[in-house]
């Protein structure tokens, strides 16, 4: 079936495919460059002398360009790529706003990601994490966003189809609790306002313990709805097309979303244990971040359970690997997350590593592996070639990067648990037993073997792109097909 | 099965989402501004001097909040370790809140007064000098960046709109309060008596201008200082 265009009765769908193709180049590009900053910032943590004593490459400067990187430029491009191309199949509509606004978009966003790495690394930050883009930023990424929901709205509200598809759901929650987040989150004053010099300062009108609980309010749902609402609408998508089964369970799927939109906006307060917040707002945090364990789960389930009776095309199909590991990841990450909630936890793992190995078993595991899934899916489709260039490739890239998090998070664990007990030892005479650089000096080596497994997605991330530029060339490797072994059992 | 008219209706969908996602946020957020206990009252805390503010925003602008938290935790190992757990009232002059998520680095919280101002210029300048297996970056740079803070002024009256108590005194004496505090000289019991517990002299031992890494070091001196914990009585569950 031609996938541009399908006909509906009467009249013929044309969907924009432009802007999918650009922004699953531009999620490609921002993925590699993000995962090298990453790496690159690793390995300062392991040797300081790689900070070069420039005040542009300091880890201070780079981690938000890393960060900002992998989640925004990356996952953002992601998700704007593969929600363009869900919400006008499932509705059987054009892009609404036509060519015009979702080139607006594209561009608006990539400009805005440029204006906001570009200020990180001359020093022009908020100081809020993964809110670092200072108010002129914020502003460009608040228009492009309305627009982006006038698009997506648009398109189900112009839809051929009686009902939103679930993934639908999901997409709309990210977008509208994104925009309630990121407004809510930098309402800020400029100088320039009160006659100051400087165009790019302001300073946030919260302070102390009110903003820190809007902050983590907005960073745990910018994890809850940028990298989990917008990435399970993926899920629900492309896990069913690359495994041609239906989703496993409808009344599961209304049940976790609702769930978990309503529960995620709770689970903030967990990064703040033991801090000036109030106690009563920490047992909230942590009430509902254990309860955030039933709607992930709920979407674990019913994304693996998609595959039941189709096992065994994870034995020859490398895509659906990676979509199928991501969804194994996610629930392992969504079980290990309400298990750090526990304040009893917490008072071990806050301010550790095993918080960095936390967030990256989810990012690099779950986000990561779930997009190259969906991007494996639509570059041959996009560009209208058979299949990908080399299969044998996509299983490469899998491999490598499933031991590089593998080296990443088990090195995080370790150091995040021997820093948490080294800093609350005693000796026999009930003085502490280390001093703090002695916990630092205890890291080095987990912080190579971290940087290592960063090499190892990075290399696997390249192999991706060479498969993508040999598929866009229309170059078809020359490959066995990959075959089932003969299963003993009989079936 | 009535879940159908979310499934048609794209509008009602789309409230019905907003809804759902406002509740937590507005339990969790909004009474932490109108309950008393959130933040205790305590003497000593103030606004930022002209020149710790400056010094504030250079260590916003490095992210030295992405190792460094300046949260003491109410545990025997940090209070032992750091001092005083951290009060909410020692951050309410905070924008934005600087409390961090990891620790790379120690806590600085109370690094005030801990080292002297030459050892955070040797630190600050090349970290291994000092703490030979530190992972820090070399901040050297801020001893060559010449600083001035005319528009310390609007920068107050920012923070004011945001709530910070600065008079209209302090707003006018701002710019000569700046040097006044950097370098020891003019009306340094002004700035005192506007700025009680504020830290005076050169502080990068350059005393021929004032520079990025005087600010910054302004800053760091004060930390956790303001609060005398002699006479500090705490309320709540934290008095038993």
């Amino acid at each position: 079936m031609n996938q541009a265009t399908t006909a509906t009765g009467a009249s013929e769908v044309v969907y924009n495919e432009d802007v999918v193709r650009k922004f699953v180049l531009a999620a490609t590009f921002w993925g590699v460059i993000g995962f090298i900053a990453g790496t690159f910032i690793a390995f300062q943590l392991a040797f300081p002398a790689l900070n070069l004593g420039l005040e542009w490459t300091t880890f201070g400067r780079l981690r938000p360009v890393h960060t900002s990187a992998v989640i925004f430029a990356f996952g953002g491009s992601v998700l704007f790529a593969t929600s363009f191309y869900v919400v006008q199949r499932t509705c059987r509509a054009p892009l609404f706003g036509g060519p015009l606004l979702a080139n607006f978009i594209f561009w608006g966003y990539q400009l805005f990601i440029v204006l906001a790495a570009s200020g990180y690394v001359l020093g022009i930050t908020q100081g809020k994490e993964y809110a670092e883009p200072e108010w002129y930023s914020d502003l460009v990424i608040t228009v492009v966003w309305v627009a982006y929901l006038i698009a997506f709205a648009g398109t189900l509200m112009t839809r051929r189809i009686s009902h939103i598809y679930v993934a639908n759901w999901f997409y709309l929650a990210f977008i509208i609790t994104i925009a309630m987040l990121h407004i809510g989150n930098n309402i800020t004053l400029p100088v320039i306002l009160f006659g100051g010099e400087s165009f790019a300062k302001s300073y946030i009108w919260a302070s102390g313990v009110q903003d820190a609980m809007t902050q983590w309010w907005y960073g745990h749902n910018a994890v809850g709805f940028f990298l989990t609402a917008g990435f399970l609408g993926l899920m629900y998508y492309f896990v069913p097309k690359q495994a041609e089964r239906p989703v496993y369970s409808y009344r599961l799927s209304i049940i976790h979303f609702w769930a978990l939109v309503f529960l995620y906006i709770w689970a903030g307060p967990h990064h703040l244990h033991y801090t000036s917040l109030p106690d009563w707002t920490q047992t909230l945090g942590m009430t509902f971040s254990i309860m955030l364990w039933m709607p992930s789960w709920g979407g674990m389930i019913n994304g693996l359970m998609t595959l039941s009776g189709a096992w065994e095309k994870l034995r020859t199909d490398p895509i659906l690997r990676f979509l199928i590991a991501s969804v194994a990841f996610y629930g392992m990450s969504t079980f290990e997350g309400p298990a750090m909630s526990i304040k009893a936890v917490n008072g071990l793992s806050h301010y550790t590593d095993w918080t960095v190995g936390h967030v990256h078993s989810g990012a690099l595991g779950w986000v990561a592996f779930v997009s190259f899934g969906a991007l494996y899916y639509l570059v041959p489709k996009l560009w209208n070639r058979t299949r990908l260039y080399s299969l044998r490739l996509v299983t490469y890239h899998f491999w490598i990067a499933t031991i590089g998090i593998v080296l990443y998070i088990t090195a995080m664990w370790i150091s995040g648990i021997m820093q948490g007990l080294m800093w609350r030892a005693y000796d026999d005479l009930g003085f502490l037993q280390y001093s703090f650089i002695e916990s630092v000096e205890a890291m080095h080596p987990y912080y190579v073997i971290r940087a290592c497994g960063g090499v190892l997605f990075v290399l696997g991330a390249l192999i991706m792109l060479w498969n993508f530029i040999k598929t866009i060339q229309g170059d078809l490797r020359t490959e066995d097909e990959f075959v089932a072994p003969q299963s003993a059992a009989a079936e | 099965m009535k879940h159908e008219i979310f499934e048609k209706n794209t509008i009602l969908l789309a409230i019905a989402i907003l809804i759902t996602v406002a509740i937590g946020g507005l339990v969790q957020i909004v009474p932490l501004y109108f309950i008393d206990s959130t933040i205790e009252k305590v003497d000593g805390v103030r606004p930022y001097s002209p020149l710790e503010l400056a010094g504030r925003n250079i260590y916003v602008r490095e992210g030295c909040y992405l190792c460094h938290s300046q949260q003491i935790r109410p545990f025997r190992d940090e209070v032992e370790r750091y001092g005083h757990y951290s009060l909410a009232a020692e951050s309410m002059y905070d924008h934005p809140f600087q409390w961090g998520s990891k620790r790379t680095g120690p806590d600085l919280a109370r690094v005030g007064g801990k080292y002297s101002n030459a050892w955070h210029v040797a630190h600050l300048i090349r970290p291994q000098d000092v703490v030979p297996e530190s992972v820090m970056p070399m901040y050297g740079f801020l001893a060559n960046k010449e600083l001035t803070f005319n528009d310390a002024g609007a920068h107050l009256a920012t923070l004011r709109a945001a709530g910070d108590p600065y008079t209209d005194e302090q707003i006018a004496a701002a710019a000569a309060d700046f040097s006044a505090q950097a370098s020891g000289e003019g009306d340094v019991d002004a700035v005192l008596a506007r700025y009680p517990k504020a830290v005076v002299g050169d502080f990068d031992g350059d005393p021929s201008k004032i520079t990025e890494l005087d600010a910054l070091i302004s800053y760091l001196q004060m930390l956790g200082t303001l609060v005398d914990f002699t006479t500090f009585k705490p309320e709540g569950e934290m008095a038993r």
